[in-house]
């Protein structure tokens, strides 16, 4: 077990070196480099002056040498200075990252125990009414993405029956505009989560065990709570956790709709206006949460699961 | 100003849409009529969810197909006169109603709706192709010979997956990679695998037949090295494949996201069915991995594979749509539903039905998709 969880960290230090490089490559080419040297010199300046600019500033250095030296002061815990901002990152992005936490947080506490009971509840008996009923609702709401419902809840439920606000306010949050941005999160994510609950479920119902259970004359439900939810929750928590790539692109999207000032819409706006030590923050910060948590998923499925644990 | 009643609206509606009607009426009684022939696509009658998703889908196929008959103004011509008109405003002029109003700048939503059908129904079927062709051809080895050359590639995959999309999006289609040679390189890199694949399938069939081997070989070389010059250089010595070089980023970046994810699944089933009798079986008669591979996982795989290509479809759509969300790639007069969406979703507190069509044709799209994948797989695990 112990050996398990080293490798896995060791696993997650490399790709975070590989995704940091990669991004870090991807925001300093040449175009954006040209593009900020405008911005923070001086508009008019000609291609020469340019080229000097970027040269005075370190920009011509081979590109390990430069990714070498952003790693090393990042490592630190120094980010950057952030162009748009005037500020230096760690300023812009922390507080951000936690009016982001708060609506993933609240996203995440509606999310996971309605998923599941819809779950459960059609995996249980497969095929019957129920079963039927809640599937369809969880297609309808994997298929409507969060900028296309998001809308429609705005004009349904802010527009017309004036219940919430249009607009999200980070860090003055009251139940009447912040409602919408995480109704709308947890619609599309909803579906996803059930539908994995509901083929777990349906397995380990199939299975011997659960057979065994019911012809020793056990009623139904305590079946189900007794035997069948413990097996058929491993499935599920995997995918939660797994969700986060997910999570996070809906983040940004819901975050730019409602106009929350989070960290999808710091990356958003970092990577228009090419605010270079911003847009590379954010990025190695949304992959180190990515990363960490599917380091949590594997450990948590080894450890709850008894079957890979003592192979 | 002048405007028609709400039935009016649905009148003209239903009567633009008549070759949509009688393209779905035919569709529909051939493959009822030949269902026994068809396999899974004629079980689809017996389960209902499938055929209202395939009700959509179809839909919107023959919408894409029939565009130019079925709009009323063309995708492009404004009106200064006609702004964030409700639906059923009549042009005056011209005589012919904007049914479903008009945009900011006074072009027809519903003809913009339809022309963008057009725009997604080509890049999302066509990129989730491809993701498919390198999804196969790399996830078939992986699953099959295993060892390091599936260690780096599952890596590799999980590297590009752990990504959130959004962030991918912002590196790789924006203006200013699209001045570098990145999308043609990517793009470069991806089209090679069809070649490699259709090169692949023959070699495994003909591998001791010669004189089938080297003409099939050297037509799909001439065909691939045409088209790949066409798309990826932009240098079609016949000028006929061209591709707009913010499309080409797109293609390439919506590739580049679902490929890993197909490759996990197509390894993941060979990793399963390479366990079969009938694998070992074709191991003994003495099969080169190659036809193994191709000719026996392949074609016992297509199950989960079809069911997933409606999901992923559906998916890629969505993707197309997030990056018209955000202005990303796509030329900003495009008609397509992201591009829409994101033109008109200022002005809803003015006119709330301005975002309708385009939203609703996403969802609905998506929509289709994920219903029909539902009754295939309920249908293909009745085998």
């Amino acid at each position: 077990m112990l050996f398990f969880i080293i490798k896995r960290i060791f696993l997650l230090f490399l790709t975070v070196i590989c995704l940091s490089f990669i991004v870090f490559t991807l925001v300093t080419i040449e175009p954006n480099l040209k593009k900020m040297a405008l911005n923070q010199a001086n508009m008019r300046m000609e291609e020469a002056a340019v080229q000097s600019w970027l040269d005075k500033n370190g920009y011509k250095r081979p590109l390990l040498v430069q990714y070498g030296e952003w790693l090393g002061n990042a490592v630190q815990g120094d980010f950057g200075y952030s162009t748009h901002f005037r500020k230096p990152v760690n300023e812009v992005l922390w507080p951000k990252l936690g009016h982001t936490g708060i609506l993933m947080f609240w996203v995440l506490i509606i999310t996971i125990p309605i998923a599941l009971v819809i779950g459960v509840l059609s995996g249980m008996r497969e095929g019957t009414k129920t079963d039927r009923t809640l599937s369809i609702f969880s297609i309808i709401t994997t298929s409507v993405p969060q900028y296309v419902s998001g809308i429609l809840f705005t004009i349904l439920l802010s527009s017309w029956l004036g219940l919430f606000k249009g607009v999200a306010k980070a860090g003055n949050i009251t139940f009447e505009n912040f409602a919408l941005p995480v109704l709308t999160m947890v619609m599309y994510d909803i579906g996803y989560i059930a539908r994995m609950t509901r083929a777990s479920m349906v397995e380990v119902m199939g299975s011997q065990y659960i057979r065994t259970a019911r012809l020793k004359g056990m009623p139904f439900m305590a079946v189900v709570l007794k035997h069948a939810l413990r097996n058929a929750l491993i499935a599920p928590f995997t995918v939660i956790m797994l969700q986060f790539p997910w999570l996070l692109t809906g983040v940004v999207i819901v975050e730019k709709l409602f106009n929350y000032k989070g960290f999808g819409s710091l990356l958003v706006s970092a990577a228009d206006q090419n605010d270079i030590d911003v847009t590379l923050a954010c990025g190695v910060v949304a992959v180190v949460l990515v990363l960490t948590t599917q380091l949590i998923s594997d450990i948590g499925y080894v450890f709850l699961n008894p079957r890979i644990r003592f192979s | 100003m002048e405007s028609i009643s709400t039935f009016e609206i649905w009148l003209t509606f239903f009567k633009q849409l008549w070759p949509v009607w009688l393209a779905l009426a035919i569709t529909f009684t051939a493959i009822y009529q030949w269902r026994a022939r068809l396999g899974v696509l004629g079980r689809i009658f017996d389960s209902p969810v499938g055929i209202v998703g395939l009700l959509i889908v179809l839909f919107w196929v023959f919408s894409a197909i029939f565009a130019d008959i079925i709009v009323l103004f063309d995708s492009l011509e404004q009106s200064g006169l006609y702004r964030r008109k409700p639906p059923g405003t009549m042009n005056v002029a011209r005589g012919i109603p904007y049914i479903f109003g008009t945009d900011t700048l006074g072009r027809d939503l519903f003809s913009r709706m339809i022309y963008g059908s057009q725009i997604v129904l080509l890049i999302a079927p066509a990129a989730s192709l491809v993701a498919y062709v390198v999804g196969i051809t790399l996830g078939l080895p992986a699953g099959y010979i295993g060892g390091k050359f599936d260690t780096v590639l599952s890596f590799l995959a999980n590297l590009v997956l752990a990504f959130p999309v959004i962030l991918l999006f912002y590196l790789l289609v924006a203006p200013g990679i699209r001045e570098t040679i990145l999308p043609n390189i990517m793009a470069g890199v991806f089209f090679i695998f069809p070649i490699l694949f259709a090169l692949m399938v023959v070699y495994s069939r003909f591998a001791e037949r010669l004189r089938v081997l080297i003409p099939s070989s050297i037509i799909i070389l001439a065909i691939g090295a045409w088209l790949y010059s066409g798309l990826v250089f932009n240098a079609d010595p016949l000028g006929i494949v061209a591709i707009d070089p913010g499309e080409l980023n797109i293609f390439a970046a919506v590739v580049f996201t679902t490929s890993p994810g197909v490759f996990r699944i197509v390894r993941g089933l060979t990793m399963d069915i390479r366990t079969r009798d009938y694998v070992a079986a074709a191991v003994t008669r003495g099969e080169n991995p190659l036809f193994v591979m191709i000719w026996e996982i392949l074609p016992n795989a297509r199950g989960p594979l079809i069911v997933d290509s409606c999901l992923r479809i559906g998916y890629v759509t969505i993707l197309l749509g997030t990056l018209g969300f955000f202005g990303l790639g796509m030329e900003p007069e495009s008609p397509d539903w992201g591009s829409m969406i994101n033109q008109t979703r200022s002005y809803i507190r003015l006119v709330p039905t301005i975002v309708l069509p385009a939203t609703l044709a996403l969802a609905s799209f998506v929509l289709g998709l994920n219903l029909l994948a539902d009754g295939l797989r309920e249908q293909s695990l009745k085998d």
